[in-house]
């Protein structure tokens, strides 16, 4: 079965199911996603992705709307624009984008002020540097979510993290923010890898942006050390 | 050999064991209770024992209000400094009685024998100012400038005003017994009739959700009985927790029997073996009203051989008033609104098709099906059908609960209530709640009807009616809006999560006098996008009441500019 609708104003055909990013993507048509990826439930919560569908009342996250026959789409209207840099102004505004390119990309393409937001609270945390296998810093972390589904269902299954506060207080934490090692984190690195921000990253790496040596390390050792039995 | 003795702890969670997740809540509730708080052997013999992830529990109490992970008293004193408390010095309240223990607002004696918050809107807006002392068995406080206090064993009077006394018939004089009650008259035409016959009824009257979506009953329960999976689940809202609303307050307390009659038919007409009334946290006084009543009604066999109810108690957050939260908060997860579609009807709560109706919607069905649609849509205008509770609430005479037929006036409904407080003049009214807009005077004669109201530009939304005197500075106003939102964002979507505090910072300022050129377009660039893009309902009205204000008023937004009230 396929489903034939607009996007755009062009005429697309694409199987019963997918969703409008799918069918957007393989028509060559350009919408942006941060909490998107590949390997994780789609929760459509950046709304990066948001377009524009003719009759409904609120714009609708394409990584999860399907496409629907005779639906008409519009991925650049106005509302669609505003939207979208409106949000990443606001990211501006809370986070440290400085490690992640992807973003400052985009900003530059909606033309989105990054001091738009003039005395706003930023989310500032101190570096949480508690295992030798990654860091995490969470004045980087825009909670996309990633880390905390691929440590859950989405692939392994750990369970070691979850969320803490609420709202725009919200952060990704542990149980009463026990250090990683006393969690049931099994330090596979799934986490480090779906991060989009640099909020998780490497130790080794961390360790040789923050001017440490490779020889250096090599003395600490840190990727050898194990993980302390609770 | 001797076996140990089980902890309290787990004494006071076992019942919750066989739920597993579900128990969460409960079981954290309960650990409170013994505690105060949730201390990390707590969490970790809750998480073993109901097999939940210790993060995941964590990550729990984190987002409910009422859960704590820090050392916090029992006794607790939570002052409600929300819109309309906030008219009548909930601040100086809340102020002085820090002042009298020593304490910063949300802080804990070092001896934990006291705690003191400020709270979101308590359902208590006709009282205002309101205050909710929690595990003191003798109120230390009462007296204190005139606010009206509750407790778990103190609930707050009911008062019921209006033209019409249908719905509200059993309230104003206390809880209404089975006995006084009568029997299930509804229920009992119901079960002479076919399920299809029973939604065929309902959706004829006409009747729509009464929570502040106004979706039409009959075709939610249509959805929900023609849908695959079993088994099915009625779930009654009432985690009324909308600023300026307190009829579902007053509806549970008063005539018990009602909702849980209209939960019967409901469950009757889509085939539910199961129920739940989820009620928010701040409502304890009315959780064993309604125990009470479901024993009643076991008794008398309406209860406990199909269809149960079970009440399930909500721990701070306005999220959870939104439906699909709602379901992630009874399933004992955070309160995460899901994307929709799939929606409740074939996908609701534990994944199975589901008909969840506000307080006052399962208050109307049995009336409905006692004496027909056609003699209900006697009231009312021919789109909004029968009557409709109005909460009024700020500078009127007589604030409370006001039942009137579908289309009187706002100008009628503020003459019942003795109009404005003591002669001043109208500034305006917020109608349908935080969530909601501002009408002015210019507004008096729009007929409160779905249609009418919908013309004028205003939300019906849960039937909230705040008026503001000519002396009230309406950027107070805002500022409280907006800390409410900022408070009660969830956090999931970005529009929301990051807009509600932006727009929060933006209103601050505009408060204080400290307007930033071009922070007019900034606020509506940020609730437009909280408007347009957000995941749910509540980001999706996060802002607008400000967006309304900000055609009413613009000069309130901009540099430079000083309100009515400071120019005098």
């Amino acid at each position: 079965m396929t489903v034939t609708f607009t996007m755009d104003g062009k005429e697309i055909t694409v199987e019963d199911g997918q969703t409008l990013l799918e069918a957007a993507r393989e028509n060559g048509i350009d919408i942006p996603t941060i909490c998107w990826h590949e390997a994780t439930t789609a929760n459509g919560l950046c709304r990066m992705c948001v377009v524009e569908v003719e009759g409904w009342r609120t714009l609708q996250p394409a990584c999860v709307v399907q496409a629907g026959a005779g639906m008409k789409v519009q991925t650049r209207s106005e509302k669609v624009v505003r939207a979208r840099k409106t949000i990443l102004e606001m990211l501006a505004s809370t986070m440290d984008l400085s490690d992640a390119p992807d973003i400052l990309t985009m900003m530059d393409e909606y033309g989105a002020d990054a001091s738009r937001f003039p005395d706003a609270v930023r989310r500032v945390s101190e570096v949480k540097d508690d295992n030798p296998m990654y860091i995490r810093d969470y004045s980087k972390c825009l909670l996309c979510w990633r880390c905390v589904q691929v440590c859950a269902d989405d692939a392994q299954y750990t369970y070691a993290i979850n969320f803490e506060g609420r709202g725009y207080e919200t952060q990704i934490g542990t149980f009463f923010d026990k250090p990683i090692p006393e969690t049931t984190c099994v330090l596979c690195g799934q986490c480090v890898g779906v991060c989009p921000t640099g909020a998780l990253k490497p130790k080794r790496q961390y360790l040789l942006e923050q001017g440490v040596s490779p020889e250096e390390i090599s003395v600490l050792n840190t990727g050898r050390k194990k993980r302390k039995n609770v | 050999m001797t076996v140990a003795e089980p902890s309290p702890l787990y004494t006071a969670i076992e019942p919750y064991i066989p739920l597993g997740r579900s128990g969460l809540l409960p079981a954290l509730h309960a650990a409170q209770k013994i505690y105060g708080w949730v201390p990390e052997s707590a969490a970790a013999e809750i998480a073993k024992a109901l097999r939940v992830p210790l993060a995941d529990v964590h990550g729990v109490i984190e987002f409910y209000s009422l859960f704590y992970d820090m050392p916090t008293s029992k006794h607790v004193i939570r002052v409600c400094t929300d819109v309309a408390c906030a008219l009548k010095d909930a601040d100086g309240i809340l102020d002085r009685l820090c002042a009298r223990h020593g304490l910063h607002p949300g802080q804990t004696t070092d001896d934990l024998s006291l705690t003191i918050e400020p709270s979101p809107c308590l359902g208590l807006c006709e009282h205002a100012p309101a205050v909710w002392e929690t595990g003191s068995e003798q109120t230390t406080v009462i007296g204190e400038d005139g606010a009206t206090f509750v407790s778990e064993n103190r609930r707050p009077p009911s008062r019921v005003y209006g033209s019409v006394r249908i719905l509200t018939a059993n309230c104003g004089n206390g809880t209404t017994s089975l006995a006084k009650y009568g029997e299930y008259a509804g229920l009992k035409k119901a079960k002479a009739m076919t399920p299809e016959q029973v939604i065929a009824e309902v959706k004829a009257s006409g009747l729509v959700g009464r929570g502040g979506a106004a979706f039409p009953t009959g075709v939610k329960w249509e959805g929900a009985a023609k849908a695959e999976g079993s088994p099915k689940y009625v779930i009654c809202n009432a985690d009324e927790s909308e600023p300026g609303t307190f009829k579902d307050r007053v509806l549970m307390l008063d005539d018990p029997h009602r909702v849980i009659e209209g939960m019967c038919i409901a469950a009757y007409a889509i085939g539910a073996a199961k129920g739940y009334i989820y009620i928010r946290g701040e409502y304890p006084y009315i959780v064993p009203v309604l125990e009470n009543a479901l024993n009643e009604a076991r008794g008398a066999g309406y209860l406990g051989n199909d269809f149960d109810i079970e009440i399930r108690v909500g721990a701070g957050a306005y999220i959870c008033g939104e439906e699909t939260a709602l379901f992630e908060s009874i399933e004992g997860k955070r309160g995460f609104p899901r994307i929709k579609p799939p929606f409740p009807t074939t996908h609701g709560v534990f994944g199975k098709p589901t008909v969840i109706n506000n307080v006052e919607t399962l208050c109307t069905v049995p009336m409905i099906i006692a004496q027909g649609a056609a003699e209900y849509r006697k009231l009312g205008t021919e789109k909004s059908p029968g009557s409709k509770l109005f909460c009024v609430s700020g500078d009127v005479e007589r604030t409370g609960v006001y039942e009137v037929p579908f289309g009187v006036t706002l100008r009628e409904l503020l003459e019942m209530a003795g109009g404005v407080k003591d002669g001043k003049q109208l500034q305006a009214v917020l109608f349908g709640g935080a969530a909601g807009a501002f009408a002015t005077s210019e507004h008096l004669d729009v007929k409160l009807t779905f249609e009418d109201l919908r013309a004028a530009g205003l939300p019906l939304g849960s039937g909230v009616v705040m008026v503001f005197d000519e002396t009230r500075d309406m950027r107070r106003v805002l500022k409280s809006l907006g800390h409410f939102f900022a408070h009660e964002s969830c956090g999931k979507c970005y529009p929301c999560q990051m807009g509600t505090q932006r727009q929060k910072e933006i209103l601050d300022r505009i408060a204080e006098g400290k307007v930033l050129a071009d922070d007019f377009a900034r606020l509506q660039d940020v609730g437009w996008t909280m408007t347009d893009a957000s995941l749910c309902g509540l980001g999706q009205t996060a802002a607008s009441a400000v967006l309304s204000a900000m055609k009413l008023w613009p000069g309130l937004f901009v540099e430079g500019q000083t309100s009515k009230v400071e120019r005098q």
